[in-house]
Formats: structure tokens, sequence, C-alpha cells
């Protein structure tokens, strides 16, 4: 069985908790207190029917008290694939939990009211499913209900998101009509759509190619520990652990470790008390070198010819996450992989509006939840990739240096 | 093309990156060990983080003194071929010293009172990083939790001021006195620890499995009965053959009656139980829906 992530943007008018509801209530992930609950609270609130919706309630009862409405994770396997929701609420206020939901995301249910078409959020989801990279972006065209089933609203839904995702550079995108409260094309086909030849959401979720071409990707090792046990039985082991950000490894390959451009070959990929002849991402390992060479935390082990981008100037699509605006010429401190150095902002050079897709260039000051094309320069040079070729070497976050607080989250984009 | 990553190898690989993070972020980090099946699942995937090196942190076990005798026995034979240090905070002790007061009644538990006590050991040993075995799909609360989670100085949890966590960036930078919770097994569900239990071998306490012991039951559920315990009139004792779904403190730690021998026998019981969440209360009912649920289920 396989893992899937995949984030869920939508206000609740969408019918996002009663997708969601739906999918945990049809894959049997419920449990029994859960659902007595959501019962009960359905009756109390004069619902006919279990009100599946009720099943996301933390939601709303956290927006009743005023909390901050934030990511919340949510679970369900079928017999194929376990899979990760990432549930995050679609305002404008909540641009950041959107980013923070996409960002370990491998595919993006955008919901689109079957009545309404595409508005404004409509653009704001795709825009972040197209700047996070993910693989996939589902359109499901909800309460189809409510416009009879009807294929000329679906087409024309359709035809007009076509032309935003050719804007967004999105990489594939699936269309579903359904509707979420009764149940259509979310696990079982419905009769009610004859002219509908696509898979039901469900179908399609559990056969998504997985983290397509990961593993083709150049192999990037960051280093998180050093493993030396320096005992009786172990007196000379030394090996270097970390997670495989992409690529595979295998014993015996040439490669490089950055910064040092030192140049050694692997000898031993550890798996624990297993020994490996290759490992694959995202596999966690602990590898072994030819040569006693400098190796810490922070450092890059990469293949010899398949050396990542080195350079102290970066230019990043930010999305600031915190109250305080971002101050340009600060001192922060910088999270890249398992690196870690000062940086400060040289320079904002435009805000994007994520509602018109548009540069902004009047003002710069970048506040919470915008998203703004910047310059960032770094006491040392980082090993990295362009984002839209690796998610894990191309992304940093931006740390407050003073309350330590996680204030921003970069993408690392081309000049 | 390479072998598919299975979702448990997936789990697991994420897991021991967390668990390195803390090695390198922290200087005092600990394990918190309950001797529950998830905090067993921790120490293994400590062990395999960091092997052939020892476990570089301490294990922690809260005792409540209401702890099953095979719960404290497998502990100590755990740290014992780990070869890592146990420190065991004592609720009995903040009770005798009068940081805490013991409840009573009925349903009197030392559960409530181990968060002093939690506290003040984490103090007293200046732990910055306490790794627990919570996982996201316990409860609603549990959904939004970080890996990372900041604590303030009175220990505190502050869900309106959490630290957005992207990517596989984890941020331990704390001011003096604070210190952090971290989660390996936050995306990890029931089933997914029970499976990846009978993968890798895991050895578990005897109470997780069918055996014949003294209960009575309260409020619908079945409790192990110890002569401590006050019951109600109306209570009886009997001698059933039950299982630990859960293992904590005794008095809050229900039985299941079951006749589950093997792991096997519990991911089964475990996917039927889904059903019965769903399809109602009869038994017959129950029976037919956990027939259904087990094919759907497939593998088991």
């Amino acid at each position: 069985m396989e893992l899937l992530r995949f984030t869920t943007a939508g206000s609740v008018d969408d019918g996002k908790s009663t997708l969601i509801g739906r999918l945990l209530y049809d894959s049997k992930s419920i449990f029994e207190d859960q659902l007595e609950a959501v019962k009960a609270a359905s009756e109390r609130l004069g619902n006919e029917a279990v009100n599946l919706a009720l099943l996301t309630d933390g939601l709303r009862a956290e927006r009743e008290q005023g909390i901050t409405i934030d990511v919340a994770y949510r679970y369900f396997a079928t017999p194929k694939r376990k899979f990760i929701i990432a549930d995050t609420p679609g305002h404008i206020e909540y641009t950041r939990n959107m980013v923070t939901g996409a960002s370990t995301a491998d595919a993006a249910i955008i919901l689109v009211d079957a009545r309404h078409g595409i508005l404004e959020q409509t653009k704001r989801h795709s825009y972040i499913a197209s700047l996070l990279r993910l693989d996939y972006v589902i359109v499901a065209i909800n309460k189809m209900d409510l416009v009879d089933f009807s294929q000329e609203v679906y087409d024309n839904i359709c035809r007009e998101y076509a032309a935003i995702a050719e804007k967004l550079d999105l990489r594939q995108v699936y269309y579903i009509p359904i509707s979420a409260l009764d149940g259509d094309n979310v696990v079982n086909r419905s009769e009610r759509t004859p002219w509908y030849g696509g898979e039901t959401l469900l179908h399609l979720l559990e056969t998504l190619p997985l983290k397509a071409g990961v593993d083709e990707l150049p192999m990037r090792l960051p280093v998180q520990y050093v493993i030396r046990p320096q005992s009786a039985a172990f007196p000379d082991y030394r090996a270097y652990a970390g997670r495989l950000a992409s690529g595979r490894l295998s014993v015996g390959d040439k490669v490089t470790i950055l910064p040092s451009l030192t140049r050694s070959e692997v000898t031993a990929i550890d798996e624990a008390a297993t020994s490996l002849t290759e490992a694959t991402a995202p596999q966690s390992v602990a590898v072994s070198l030819a040569d006693d060479v400098d190796v810490s935390r922070g450092c890059m082990i990469v293949k010899t010819g398949e050396e990542p981008r080195t350079d102290s100037n970066l230019t990043l699509l930010l999305c600031w996450l915190n109250h305080k605006p971002l101050a340009p010429g600060v001192k922060y401190i910088v999270r890249h992989t398992t690196d870690e150095v000062i940086g400060l902002v040289k320079a904002v050079d435009y805000k994007v509006n994520i509602n018109t897709l548009e540069q902004e260039y009047d003002d710069t000051t970048v506040r919470m939840n915008d998203i703004a094309h910047v310059r960032l320069k770094t006491a040392k040079p980082l090993n990295f990739d362009l984002y839209a070729d690796n998610r894990t070497t191309g992304s940093l976050v931006i740390i407050d240096a003073a309350t330590f607080e996680t204030v921003g989250a970069g993408m690392i984009v081309a000049d | 093309m390479s072998e598919k990553i299975t979702h448990l190898k997936e789990l697991e690989s994420e897991a021991i990156f967390v668990l390195r993070e803390v090695a390198a972020q922290f200087e005092r980090p600990v394990l918190l060990f309950s001797g529950g099946k998830d905090s067993i699942v921790m120490a293994h995937l400590a062990y395999k983080a960091f092997y052939p090196a020892t476990i570089p942190f301490p294990f922690l076990h809260i005792d409540t003194g209401h702890n099953f005798e095979e719960t404290i026995r497998f502990r100590d034979e755990l740290v014992a071929r780990l070869g890592v240090r146990l420190i065991v905070g004592s609720v009995q002790e903040s009770i005798d010293t009068g940081r805490v007061v013991e409840e009573t009644g009925y349903n009197a538990s030392r559960n409530k009172l181990q968060t002093v006590t939690l506290l003040d050991t984490l103090e007293k040993y200046k732990f910055d990083a306490a790794l627990g075995g919570a996982r996201r799909d316990e409860e609603k609360a549990r959904a939004k939790e970080r890996f990372f989670s900041h604590r303030d100085e009175f220990g505190q949890w502050d869900p309106k001021n959490q630290r957005p966590e992207l990517w596989n960036i984890f941020n331990g930078k704390k001011q003096q006195g604070e210190h952090f919770r971290v989660f390996p097994l936050s995306n990890w569900t029931e089933m997914d620890v029970w499976q990846y239990i009978l993968q890798e071998h895991i050895a578990l306490p005897s109470l997780y499995f069918t055996h014949e012991r003294d209960v009575f039951e309260r409020d619908g559920i079945w409790l192990a009965y110890y002569p401590f315990m006050k019951l109600k009139p109306e209570e009886k004792v009997v001698r059933k053959r039950v299982r630990c779904r859960t293992i904590g403190d005794i008095t809050c730690t229900g039985v299941t009656v079951s006749e589950a021998n093997t792991l096997e026998d519990i991911i089964d019981e475990i996917a039927a139980s889904r059903v019965t969440e769903r399809g109602g209360r009869s038994d017959d009912k129950r029976s037919e829906a956990s027939m259904e649920d087990r094919k759907k289920a497939g593998y088991f």
C-alpha cells in the first residue's frame, strides 16, 4: 500500500467539509463515537440526514471561539492506498495555511460550486497549487445536484478553468462533476451523469501516479546527523544520516560533498542493521564513504557530475507568514534543508495579487499572507536547486532572529 | 523502476527523519515512554535511526504508581536491551510532596496528575525536547498539532500561536526555559501502528493479547480490577478473556473482551471495529458488516 498526500482548499460554502466527511464516511474511516456525535448534532440542528460536514466541525468551533483557523490533518485508507488530507480554510486571510497545507501535498482538490462557477478564490487556490508545484490538480465541480446535473454547466466551467490552468502552468488537471452531499462520483459512479466518462474522485485518488519522477531527479542527500558509535563492537563506524530528498543512491557511486567539493565513493548504505545496495527517495539512510572526509550536518552529498547550484544571492517567491511585516535589510535566520545561515532581503521586486494574478509594484511592504518576489542575500552560499526542479532543495524558511518564529516560506526561482 | 515505497516505509522514514532532527537540533532531548504500543514503536524507530550507536537520549516514564506490573517488567527489559538510561517521574512522589492532591471517589484516577509530575521532571533535568507518541488521528485537537510543537516556559501549548510548519523543515529554535514536544508519529493511524508492529516483529507486553483477568463493567466499559479500586454496590468482579487496546494507568485503561491471540488477530479486530462504528449496534449487523469490511480491507 502506498501513501498519497493531498490538500483541499475551499470555504465552508463550497461543500469542502461535506466532501471530506463523505470520503471518510464512505471509506469507513469514522469511529462510532464520532458518528454518534455527528448524528446527535445533526438531529439537534434539524437535519434530516446525517450531516457529514459536522465531522470536520473542529474548524467551525474554532471560528466561533475566535481562534486562528489552522491546517487540520485527516487520515483515511482504502485497500489500495493510505491518504493524508491537509484540510485548509480557503479565505484570503488564510493564504499562509493554504501554502502550509500544499507544501507537503502531491495533489490539490479544488472545489468549485457548480452554481457559481469559477470565482476569485478558485484562482487563488489554483495559484497556490501552481506556486507550490503540486503534481496534480483535481477540479471537483460540486453541487451538480443543484444544476440538474447539466453537462452544459460542467463543460463551461471546465473550459473556463482550462484557460486558468494554462496561464498558471499547472501540470496535470482533472475535472470531476460531483455531489458531495449525495455522493455522486465521489466513491460511487453516478447514474445522474451519464455524459461523464471519467473516473470517480476516490478512484482517481487511488490511481494517480505517486511522487512522479522524484526518484529520477539528481540524487540529493542533505546530511542531518553523523552516526559514530565509538563502541567496542563498532570502533570505526562512521556514517552520514539523512533522508534522500530526491533520486537514488547506490553503493559504489562517486559522490561530491558540498560545500567542500571533496570527492569520495559510497561504500555502504545502511538502514539500521540492514545493508542496502541501493536507496531511493524518500528513504532515511546512513551512508558510509571510502575516504575520511569532513562531513557534518548541513553538508549535502550529491553524485559527482550532478552538482546543484551554489550561490549566496537567491531569487525567491516568498510567502509571508507573520503579523510583523518583512523588514528588508534586517538579518534573519535562513533554514534550507539541514543547513542554516544568516540572510537578509535586499530588495522586494513586486508582490503577486493572488486574486488577479497580477504583479503589484506600488506597495512593496510584505505583510502576512502576501506573496512577493524578493532578492535574498545569505552570509554563505547555499547549495540548492530551483523549486520547480526539486521541492526539497528548492525551498527554505525564514526565521525571525529575535523571536525564533517561522516568518517566511521561500521558493527559489530563476532570476 | 525501483520498488515502490510503501506507506509504512514512508511513515517510518519520516519518523526517523524527525528523530534525527531532534538529536541534531536540541541539547537535551528525552523520549516519553509510557509502556504503550506507540511508545514501544517510538523506541524501535529511535533504535533504527541511530543504529549502530546507542539512542542518544534517555527515556522518561511518568509512573502513576498504578501501572500493570507487566508494563513495568516490559519497560525494564526494553531499556536494558537498548542500553538507554531510564528516568522515572513518580506521581506518588508528587502526591507525597504536596505538588498534587490525590483524587477521591469511584472514578479517582491519577491520569490527570501526571501533567504536574511530567513538567516538574522536564524542568528538573532541563530537557528541551520531549518526544511523544501522540498521533493526529487520535482526536480533533490533535489534528492541528505540529511535529515540532512549541511550549512556553509554563509548559503550555498555545494553539493560536503555533509555528507554521512547511515542507520538512522543522524549526526547533527556542528561548531560554521554553521547550518542544515532538511527535514523530503525527501522520500514523492506529492501523499503521499495528501494521508496522507486525511488519517489524516488534515485541509487545502480553497485555495486548488475550488473557484471563478480573474485570468489572462501568459506564459500558470493562476495567481491570485491582484491590485499590473502589467498586460501586452494583458492580461485580468477573473473570473474562480480555486484551488491552491501549495501555495506560490502570484506572482508565479499558479492556476489550477478545480472543485475539496474534498481531494478525488484532489487526483483524481493529479492521472490523471500524464497521461497528458505522453500522449500528446490533450484534448480527456487526458480524455481517465486519465480514464485508474484512473483505474490503482485502489483505488482512
